[in-house]
């Protein structure tokens, strides 16, 4: 490679790191800014940390975040998989083309198309059998849920085309019945994207906005609604406080859960270099 | 026996995510699409029934397409749509003049240095959305950081507005979409044969030749999957816009948003949110193409 364009790569990633970056960096410096007004510095402060954890609306808001969060990774993850190895696995069979289309067209569609139907289907559904009774937690999972089951879908798809069926030939071939199969030999071997899928699913719903604000009622705010509903009227320092324990709690995930897959990565590739030595 | 039972189970598989799809996800649309035929009433729900009794007893159909006639008449919705797009379309080729280098730096690094760049674009993909566009807030602001770096440096005297401005709209887009930009480019780049490259510049061809003849059509996937994946939720977004561009730039997202949110009119909402799918079917079709493609 010329050192020129390798110099113009370099600078273009630093750039691009820089800008992805510093707006996140600020957010949390001006979090123990001591000032009410954000941009102006005030002295270092862990004034609105104590405001944010005195805040009884926050504490309701997370909870119902993460009570959404959990049902929707779970029920995502199951639903995902079940698509996953339809797709994959079945060949052909009828009405694959719409339910193609019916997974991969969530992870694309506007989300304020997605929020509006759903929120005429609820209401719809509850003028003609009664349910939902009202909007808040089942209304928003359910929307997540349906959101959430295509990217596990994605996830478990990639995976599986990876995977030989080797394993399972030689499985049903020793007589075992198809669902044992499924059981012992596949859902394990599914397991690593699997996971991938649910933590997916947890972070999607818990970053929710726009579907969340069309699919729920009075009295159940998310986290994503209380932040949007103090930070349309301008910048306040208790929110950076709080998107500062987001962000740090996210990164130290990811960061755990990447440097696992490394890991795991550096393992297999040791194995392959040794089995070729030998 | 078994081969029955079997079938059984492969239908439950199958089955089971298929419904919970037509209901969830397909029916809704029936609803959008027949409210959007339906007349503003004020009522509960306030819209006309589809079906309807004539003087005389019989059933009848109401369709009316006068949603439709007021979204093509009124310049306001046809003009947001076309800001939409126009706003759509520029960011996706900024995210695109970014994203691309980036991906080809990350291809071309060494493999330990190639996961953690990996991981670092990732990242922001898992932190929230809305807090990202909140921290564009405190940047673009008249007494942001960026306006005060720019008096300390003497550059200018007072505030530039940028805030509220279709700048900080275009920011914002290129800003939480770059991610998806990168990602697509990355996975269809890291397939490339570098070999291919060697051969071309052995034969003598010059650095910008072996691009833009062998690197560039070869990731053409790459860039129609990422142009998509920016392309067709920027059409229809709704934080950015409401968050950064204040009550100063159109969107259709916004639009259907307070359509049925501040002025409760749901018919309208409706026809709005068909109109959108109409105008994104066609690339949605194309990412779907593209997805099978490379799954298959």
């Amino acid at each position: 490679m010329s050192p020129k364009r390798s110099r113009f790569l370099f600078s273009s990633l630093c750039f691009g790191l820089a800008f992805l970056y510093i707006p996140m960096v600020l957010l949390i410096f001006y979090s123990f800014n001591h000032s009410r007004i954000v941009p102006i510095w005030g002295g270092f402060s862990l004034r609105w940390y104590k405001v944010l954890f005195q805040s009884e609306d926050v504490w309701a808001a997370t909870a119902l975040s993460f009570k959404i969060a959990f049902v929707n990774a779970s029920f995502a993850m199951a639903l995902g998989t079940l698509a996953g190895l339809a797709l994959v696995r079945f060949g052909r069979f009828r009405g694959r083309t719409l339910f193609t289309g019916m997974i991969t067209a969530p992870l694309v569609m506007p989300e304020v198309i997605t929020g509006l139907s759903l929120l005429l289907l609820f209401i719809g559904l509850q003028g003609l059998i009664g349910w939902p009774a009202e909007r808040g937690f089942t209304t928003i999972t359910i929307a997540h849920i349906t959101f959430s089951m295509a990217y596990v879908a994605v996830i478990v798809q990639s995976r599986l085309t990876g995977m030989s069926e080797d394993l399972e030939e030689a499985a049903s071939d020793l007589g075992a019945r198809p669902f044992r199969v499924l059981l012992d030999i596949t859902l394990p071997r599914l397991a690593p994207g699997m996971l991938a899928g649910w933590l997916l699913a947890f972070t999607l719903s818990l970053d929710d906005l726009v579907i969340a604000s069309f699919t729920t009622g009075p009295g159940s705010n998310t986290l994503p609604i209380l932040i949007y509903s103090r930070i349309r009227l301008g910048l306040r320092p208790d929110i950076n406080a709080l998107a500062t324990i987001i962000i740090l709690a996210i990164t130290t995930g990811v960061i755990i859960f990447g440097w696992i897959m490394l890991r795991q990565q550096r393992q297999r590739e040791r194995e392959m270099q040794q089995a070729a030595l030998s | 026996m078994v081969e029955r039972l079997q079938a059984s189970w492969k239908l439950l598989v199958v089955l089971v995510p298929y419904i919970w799809l037509l209901i969830f996800f397909l029916a809704p649309f029936f609803m959008v699409l027949k409210i959007s035929l339906a007349e503003l009433r004020i009522a509960s729900p306030p819209f006309t029934p589809m079906f309807g009794t004539d003087e005389a007893g019989a059933t009848i159909i109401r369709l009316l397409f006068d949603n439709f006639r007021y979204l093509w008449e009124d310049s306001l919705y046809l003009n947001t749509y076309l800001n939409s797009l126009k706003i759509s379309t520029s960011s996706t080729i900024l995210c695109l003049l970014i994203g691309y280098p980036i991906a080809y730096a990350i291809v071309r690094s060494t493999p330990t240095v190639r996961n953690i760049l990996l991981l670092l674009i990732i990242l922001p993909f898992w932190t929230s959305f809305l807090l990202r566009v909140y921290a564009w807030m405190g940047l673009l602001a008249d007494q942001g950081t960026i306006n005060d770096l720019l008096i300390w440096l003497g550059i200018v005297d007072s505030p530039v507005r940028m805030l509220y401005t279709e700048f900080a709209v275009y920011v914002g887009i290129v800003y939480t979409y770059l991610p998806f930009m990168i990602l697509p480019l990355y996975a269809n780049m890291e397939k490339l044969d570098i070999s291919l490259l060697e051969a071309a510049s052995d034969l003598g061809a010059r650095p910008v030749t072996t691009f833009l003849t062998v690197v560039l059509p070869l990731t053409v996937p790459g860039i129609v999957a990422g142009s998509l994946l920016v392309f067709i939720p920027a059409t229809g977004e709704y934080v950015i816009p409401d968050l950064l561009g204040g009550g100063n730039v159109l969107m259709i997202g916004r639009v259907l948003y307070n359509e049925f949110n501040a002025n409760t009119d749901w018919p309208v909402a409706s026809a709005v949110a068909i109109v959108l799918l109409l105008l994104l079917v066609l690339p949605m079709m194309l990412y779907q193409h593209f997805q099978s493609k490379a799954a298959g």
